[in-house]
């Protein structure tokens, strides 16, 4: 889709109101899929009107290698390695969605012990993520550096933790159906409880160097606005929704796993903003260590596996099944039906920030350039999940 | 919330011909869901995004599911008089299933904090008649989702305010999703310019045999 003299006069052209731009020329610029701030092969086609963004098409698949259709070729638990490549920020979620659905398909339980091992994981993936978006955040307003180094230092400590009890850092494949393939013994227990204790300092930091930042705030406050009916209409989920003041958390609502057994509170912002969305992810963090705290508590012993479960010629009742869980970045959902055979008959990802990605011309249009990446930045995609 | 069974009633009451059917799920995750026929569908989907009991106004997944020609055979034990003698023979018969295309929408209520309610329409066929309504003038997060199933399923949504491809390119044919896909086996080739430039680019230059032929040399040079 490269510029031509006919799409550019196809283009509606807005009334001009601010006086010092280039008036009524239209510029078709194409940002990526080689922008150092479009956190991967992300690209849009942006119709500039001097700096201001007048259009903008987002353009996908450049990281597509057709997931699904390999997971619908390969067995139930051979898509499990799989889906760590999704949102490989956070591969602990993207197993438990998994082995959620696959349990909700087969009616499979899953012993006390393992579900706390996967909420104490899924919440170290939540503050590794938000960790790390908050430092890329910072990266693409200018702060080069310094403040991504902060979080990674954090997020260090936490895939430390996933390479001990996992043996690989991103790439965890930690989950099975049933329950979770390797015990977490006592010395990583105590381990993972420091690093979860220490958290709330690094947190404390984040959030002096973010919420009174004279240039943070003027780079996000009122940049990117979202409207709560545009959000739900849009299906927005995760922190992006609940900055725009609609409460909705899928780890409240469907209570999956032990969440109903923790106190915990849900963020919520006002306006929609990007600093809003921003800061949810600062406030997640200090939830995130309050579950985190309940979890090491409680935590049973016993097995963690449900011993009935076949690994070996596994296969489902036919029927389908629609599994849902609330990863860092949103709803992610798988959805499967079974024929009865050995590797489902359909296997869909329901991506949040794919989804996410919808109302991304809506925030930008009249903005700048450089609020573009902002913007981008404070929807937290990840690549390996939008294109799949 | 309520059954699936009161809304489907509550569905046809509200908009008088539409045909509802209930799909039975007989796996343990028991979630069951309606077929709606494509003419109503845009008016049941209004239904069910307004209705104050229900308020599903969050359309969670999108998604296609390719069902192809199917032939279904059933093994009946039939008695029957052979010879005089009454026998049981086990009769085999064999019923076509004319494939098609499935569109499933998963909504929650943000409202109301419920849901999953699922609804799911069926096309034609597969080919000249894989054509459903849209769905993304009710539910805006159905607008790349839609446009995922066009592009990897190949149904077009009557409708849809930007019913391009997606994730594979603009160029590519055939979807990739179908269970008939088979990739080319020249799946790298990619049509250039190159080649007619070129051909072209040679009239502006003397011909230099040396290189310009080159290809055509066959014996090796220092054969």
């Amino acid at each position: 889709m490269s510029a031509t003299i006919e799409t550019l006069e196809a283009m509606e052209r807005p009334p001009v109101s601010m006086g010092s731009r280039l008036e009524g020329e239209l510029l078709e610029v194409s940002m990526g899929p080689q922008h150092p701030s479009t956190h991967g092969v992300f690209r849009m086609n942006v119709a500039l009107e001097g700096e201001i963004v007048r259009k903008l098409k987002p353009v996908f698949g450049y990281l597509h290698r057709n997931h699904e259709k390999i997971g619908e070729n390969a067995s139930y638990l051979g898509s499990m390695p799989y889906t760590d490549r999704l949102d490989y920020f956070c591969s602990m979620t993207n197993n438990w969605a998994y082995a959620l659905s696959v349990e909700k398909l087969a009616g499979i339980e899953v012993p006390e012990r393992a579900e706390y091992l996967r909420v104490i994981l899924a919440e170290l993936t939540r503050l590794q993520n938000h960790a790390s978006l908050l430092g890329f955040l910072l990266n693409d307003m200018g702060a080069w550096g310094t403040p991504l180094m902060y979080a990674f230092r954090e997020r260090e400590k936490i895939l430390d933790l996933f390479e001990s009890l996992s043996g690989s850092r991103m790439m965890c494949d930690y989950m099975r159906f049933g329950g979770c393939r390797v015990d977490a013994s006592p010395e990583w227990l105590a381990h993972a409880r420091k690093i979860a204790d220490r958290f709330p300092r690094f947190v404390d930091e984040l959030d002096q160097l973010i919420v009174g930042n004279e240039v943070v705030i003027a780079r996000t406050q009122n940049v990117g606005n979202v409207s709560p009916e545009l959000a739900v209409s849009a299906g927005i989920t995760g922190p992006m929704l609940r900055a725009c003041g609609v409460n909705y958390d899928v780890r409240k609502v469907d209570g999956y796993g032990f969440y109903p057994r923790f106190k915990f509170r849900i963020p919520l912002g006002e306006h929609g903003d990007s600093y809003d969305r921003l800061m949810m992810r600062v406030l997640e963090m200090g939830e995130s260590v309050g579950i985190l705290k309940q979890a090491f508590e409680q935590i049973p012993a016993g097995p963690i596996i449900n011993p009935k479960v076949k690994i070996r010629a596994f296969r489902p009742p036919v029927g389908e099944a629609y599994g849902r869980i609330e990863s860092p970045k949103g709803e992610l959902g798988f959805y499967l039906i079974s024929d009865g055979g050995p590797n489902p008959y359909r296997y869909r990802v329901r991506p949040p920030s794919f989804v996410n990605l919808t109302i991304l011309e809506d925030m930008c249009l009249g903005h700048t350039v450089a609020d573009v990446m902002v913007i981008l930045g404070s929807v937290d995609i990840v690549m390996g999940e939008v294109d799949r | 919330m309520e059954g699936l069974e009161q809304i489907k009633a509550r569905i046809e009451a509200a908009a008088p011909g539409a045909i509802v059917e209930m799909v039975q799920n007989a796996s343990p995750s028991q979630q069951h869901s309606l077929k709606i026929d494509n003419e109503h569908a845009h008016d049941v989907a209004k239904w069910l995004h307004d209705d104050p009991a229900l308020r599903l106004d969050f359309c969670s997944n999108v998604t296609g599911v390719d069902w192809p020609d199917r032939t279904v055979k059933k093994t009946v034990k039939v008695k029957k008089v052979v010879d005089g003698e009454e026998k049981e023979v086990t009769e085999t018969t064999e019923e076509k299933i004319p494939g098609y295309l499935e569109a499933v929408y998963h909504l929650y209520s943000m409202t109301h904090k419920h849901g999953p309610v699922i609804i799911r329409m069926r096309t034609a066929d597969r080919a000249v008649g894989a054509q459903l309504p849209s769905l993304t003038p009710i539910w805006r997060s159905a607008e790349f989702q839609e446009r995922e199933i066009f592009d990897l399923y190949g149904i077009r949504f009557d409708g849809h305010p930007d019913l391009r491809r997606i994730l594979m390119w603009d160029e590519f044919e055939d979807h990739p999703m179908r269970k008939d896909y088979r990739d080319p086996d020249d799946y790298e080739y990619e049509p250039t310019p190159h080649e007619e430039v070129l051909e072209r680019a040679k009239r502006y230059y003397t011909p230099r045999p040396q290189i310009d032929g080159a290809e055509s040399i066959v014996e090796p040079l220092n054969g």
